[in-house]
């Protein structure tokens, strides 16, 4: 995927686009805003990475003027402020994600890909998610594995459908606590584990091959059979 | 130099005004009385004169003008007496007390006002009011009366007037000026003592007069105002120095193991356990200052954005949700009861990190010594959350059945940082409480630390819509479905 990158603080750029390209990824990076509103009218990308406070040119005011201008590319807007207010507020001048410094590179590239992921896949929802006989009913609540019913509390059942819709994508836990459980903290547990191993249980226990995956230092991810 | 800053007081302004309306008020009043009295003497004047007239010409009807003029000379002998005059037709003057007349007086037929002469003393100039009445013969009649007497009145009435405005204004002033100065030294003592505690120590309070009045509300709010800056400060230093020690210590143990990695790591096995140890190092400096940030900001009452009005039973059913995994894996029963509907005004992510770190607390430390116990028993170690209305309030209530915290210790543990010692060996920022504490306050409500008997009950209290109040759900936007 083509990112570009909107952030001043160039040593921090250049790490990222280092890591977006190891992770097979093509990053450009620009340091103010007014330059970044430019290359992101006049190239294609697949998501912009873009620093909430820019010279020249505020970042929440760039993704104004671009969907102002009806210009839709997936936003994942990147800022110091991580408390509840600001991330409304970056959300409300559409950017699509937000995240507080400092991050996880993992969780950069995860959120990243699913922003990518999901104005690719275009606006048709599918009802039915399928990965290597794992078959989940959206409409009718209803989950099977090889033909065999599976049942899930509503919780687990809104855990696997997030995850089965980013199939092939690395989920961080952050990610799920914030679309699963809609909360943005920290929880100092690991709550996020014993809700996956128990989904696990259920989903590939007695069954081959293994479908849910942990990801060191990164997430979750579904996926169909060993890497 | 004094009387200067005096004059600028407001209260000076004031009573100045007072005065320039009292003495205006007054000169009205003395002007109405002076103008009343004024009548009552003419009025008088002209009555005596008439009742003189009649009987005079009654004098005249009996016995001529001869009997008139006998009369008329036997009354102006008498002192204090009136003034008369009769003369011929042709106004030659046949008897009477008046010297000298302005030309055409006696031809006014009626009640005049006019400058005369007096018989005995030719050269002072008076003045009368006198009514001339022709007699039958042709005879000129005036009866009169000086006017000096009700001029004297006048004047006495004047001069009261004056000097009674000359005493109002001297003791309004002086009255005003003392009135001033005795507020303007409460006022003064008051700037210095402002001063004073601005300069110097924040802990000192202005003093309260007692007298209940606006000045001593003034103060009382000031004070209270004080209280609030010191605490924020205190408060503050208290950031600083927690965050000097807290943040030091890991940054210490952080820089002192890339060191060593440096200097003794051989092998790229070494350095890539080191490095794995600075990250979850650096992992652990974040989530306390994030902590930190989130205190913070309940404390400064950052609200707006995050605000809605949201269900707390709600929140609570899903923390038990999220933390029902963990509990059961530890073999901790987690027990959420939550009445339907319970709404309040907040910020949902915020209520639900604080109940969040209370069961994590919970879960913690709650279980430890009667975990073991009752291993043998048959039920388990039990952690209830539960929400439910309280009066006006909803309480947010997480219990369980742990060894609890000492009542000495119950405050102590809600400041930030403080880490019971059979805590210290446990991983955590220390800042569980603290975040719970503060996000209370934020929606006005609090925190409360009881025992449950045994264990450890903590009450998150939080103000409920009224009944009657439909709760504005607002929508925040979720992750926007965007697509291309």
């Amino acid at each position: 995927m083509r990112i570009l990158i909107v952030e001043d603080d160039s040593e921090a750029a250049g790490y990222l686009v280092k890591a977006f390209r190891e992770a097979g990824h093509v990053a450009d990076h620009v340091s103010d805003g007014l330059e970044g509103l430019a290359r992101a009218r006049g190239e294609t990308y697949d998501v912009l990475i873009v620093d909430r406070m820019l010279p020249k040119l505020d970042g929440l005011a760039l993704i104004g003027s671009l969907r102002a201008e009806n210009h839709l590319t997936p936003v994942l807007i990147l800022s110091a402020l991580g408390q509840v207010d600001d991330r409304v507020k970056g959300l409300r001048a559409g950017g699509d994600d937000y995240l507080a410094k400092p991050y996880a590179f993992s969780e950069l590239l995860a959120r990243a890909e699913a922003l990518a992921r999901r104005s690719r896949s275009g606006p048709g929802e599918e009802t039915i998610y399928r990965v290597n006989g794992l078959e989940l009913d959206r409409l009718a609540h209803k989950l099977t594995r090889d033909g065999k019913e599976i049942p899930l509390q509503p919780r687990e059942f809104r855990l696997l459908e997030y995850l089965m819709k980013h199939a092939g994508q690395v989920v961080t836990r952050t990610m799920l606590l914030e679309n699963v459980w809609d909360y943005h903290f920290d929880p100092q547990t690991n709550v996020i584990d014993v809700h996956i191993s128990r989904l696990r249980a259920k989903i590939d226990k007695g069954f081959d091959p293994p479908l849910l995956h942990t990801i060191r230092g990164a997430g979750y991810m579904i996926r169909n059979g060993p890497r | 130099m004094a009387l200067g800053k005096l004059f600028r007081t407001t209260v000076f302004k004031i009573s100045l005004a007072y005065l320039a309306i009292s003495a205006i008020g007054a000169g009205l009043v003395f002007s109405s009385v002076g103008l009343s009295m004024n009548h009552l003497i003419g009025d008088q004047i002209a009555q005596t004169i008439e009742t003189d007239l009649t009987g005079l010409s009654e004098q005249y009807a009996q016995g001529g003008i001869r009997r008139l003029v006998n009369v008329i000379q036997r009354r102006t002998r008498r002192p204090g007496a009136g003034l008369y005059l009769v003369t011929t037709p042709a106004g030659e003057p046949i008897a009477g007390n008046i010297a000298s007349l302005p030309p055409g007086v006696l031809a006014y037929n009626g009640l005049v006002e006019t400058p005369y002469h007096a018989a005995g003393d030719p050269r002072t100039a008076r003045r009368a009011l006198a009514r001339i009445f022709v007699l039958a013969g042709g005879f000129h009649l005036l009866v009169g009366q000086d006017l000096e007497e009700g001029e004297k009145l006048r004047q006495i009435l004047g001069r009261a007037l004056l000097v009674s405005l000359i005493w109002l204004v001297m003791v309004g002033t002086i009255g005003g000026l003392w009135v001033s100065q005795r507020v303007l030294n409460r006022v003064d003592s008051i700037n210095a003592n402002a001063r004073a505690i601005v300069a110097g120590d924040l802990s000192g309070r202005l003093q309260v007069a007692g007298t209940g009045d606006e000045l001593d509300r003034l103060v009382q709010n000031f004070n209270a105002m004080l209280d609030r800056i010191y605490g924020l400060m205190i408060g503050l230093k208290e950031v600083s120095d927690n965050i000097a020690h807290d943040l030091k210590t890991p940054l210490t143990r952080l820089r002192a193991g890339i060191e060593q990695a440096l200097r003794t790591a051989a092998t790229p096995e070494a350095y890539r356990e080191a490095l794995v140890k600075a990250l979850e190092e650096s992992d652990r400096l974040i989530q306390i200052f994030n902590a930190l940030l989130s205190i913070a900001r309940a404390e400064a009452g950052a609200g707006g954005e995050g605000m809605s009005d949201f269900d707390a039973g709600a929140v609570a059913r899903d923390v038990g949700d999220l933390y029902e995994p963990v509990a059961d894996e530890a073999g901790i029963a987690l027990a959420v009861d939550a009445e339907p509907g319970l709404y309040v005004h907040g910020s949902r992510e915020l209520v639900g990190q604080a109940i969040a770190n209370l069961v994590d607390n919970a879960l913690k430390y709650g279980s430890e010594n009667l975990a073991r116990q009752s291993r043998d028993q048959e039920s388990p170690p039990r952690v209830e959350l539960s929400a439910r209305r309280n009066g006006a309030n909803v309480e947010l209530i997480v219990a369980d059945h742990g060894p609890g915290i000492p009542e000495e210790d119950r405050t102590r543990v809600l400041d930030r940082f403080v880490r019971l010692e059979n805590a210290r060996s446990r991983p955590g920022s220390g800042l569980g409480l603290s975040v719970a504490a503060a996000v209370a306050r934020l929606h006005d409500g609090s925190l409360r630390i009881e025992d449950n008997r045994p264990g450890l009950r903590a009450v998150v209290s939080l103000r409920a819509l009224p009944p009657g109040q439909k709760p504005a759900i607002s929508f925040l936007p979720k992750q926007p479905e965007r697509a291309a």
